[in-house]
């Protein structure tokens, strides 16, 4: 067992298991804390796949904006100087059994396919390749995400005013 | 104790997409259905960059990867937003307490 395959155990172990208490735990303000780890987690696992720019993005866009905006949305939609900030469950066992099932029966099937690999290149730094492309045949797309970030921004501000 | 390959990262995001799923059929408060979709765009995320890297796509799995994330803020934006005003309407965010339109 090499480096690589130890830090991807790390990696795999802290996002899944945080992952699972940000699903178990009963306090809010807990699960989005714990929602950190699996961002991180899931940012080392980029890195293990050689997506270096698109780890970084992750902890930018995800850590910095997404779960500062999940923050703001617990503490503006609870009391939470009066009552503990718990959020109630229901159907845990016939939704555990479900999803247990699901999971079980993807993972039969993605281990029993043989997917067509090909050798992974070494990994070298990602962002000109990426700059490139989001440059040229994307630009499309680029401005379109642009205009669609910025429209989606506009709308949540006029409606959050009202 | 096979070497790390496609297959490993694949079990991680159906993993994470399973969990993600289960908290977004379980949980009673909106926020926490909010996080539940965060954790599933993660492991579709997961698989795109897997798939990228294995699969020999270059750079255009990334690309999607970005795309997605990009989604991701749009959506937690818009949906907070919804969920601010449903709690001005309601006084409450249990998603299995909001079943009318109007008020």
């Amino acid at each position: 067992m090499n480096v690589y395959d130890l830090i991807f155990y790390l990696f795999a172990a802290i996002t899944l298991l945080s992952a699972f208490f940000v699903v178990s735990t009963r306090n809010i303000v807990h699960a989005a804390f714990y929602l950190i780890f699996t961002f991180f987690g899931v940012a080392g696992i980029y890195v293990l796949l050689g997506a270096d720019f698109v780890a970084i993005v992750q902890i930018i866009v995800y850590i910095g904006g997404i779960l500062i905006l999940l923050l703001f949305g617990v503490m503006l939609t609870n009391k939470i100087t009066s009552v503990q900030i718990k959020s109630g469950a229901f159907q845990t066992i016939p939704a555990a059994i479900g999803v247990g099932l699901f999971a079980g029966i993807l993972g039969a099937v993605l281990i029993r396919t043989s997917w067509k690999t090909i050798e992974p290149i070494i990994p070298e730094s990602t962002t000109t390749g990426l700059g490139y492309l989001l440059m040229n045949e994307y630009v499309i797309v680029f401005e379109l995400l642009g205009i669609l970030l910025l429209i989606a921004l506009i709308g949540a501000a006029s409606m959050a005013r009202k | 104790m096979t070497e790390i390959g496609l297959n490993h990262f694949l079990i991680v995001s159906t993993v994470l997409f399973s969990l993600g799923i289960f908290g977004i059929v379980t949980r009673k408060n909106a926020v926490m259905v909010l996080m539940g979709i965060e954790l599933v765009l993660n492991a579709a995320n997961i698989n795109f960059i897997a798939f990228a890297k294995y699969g020999g796509f270059g750079y255009q799995g990334q690309l999607v990867a970005l795309f997605v994330i990009v989604l991701a803020a749009a959506e937690a934006a818009i949906a907070l937003a919804i969920v601010l005003n449903i709690y001005k309407t309601f006084s409450t965010v249990d998603v299995d307490q909001i079943d009318t339109l109007k008020d």
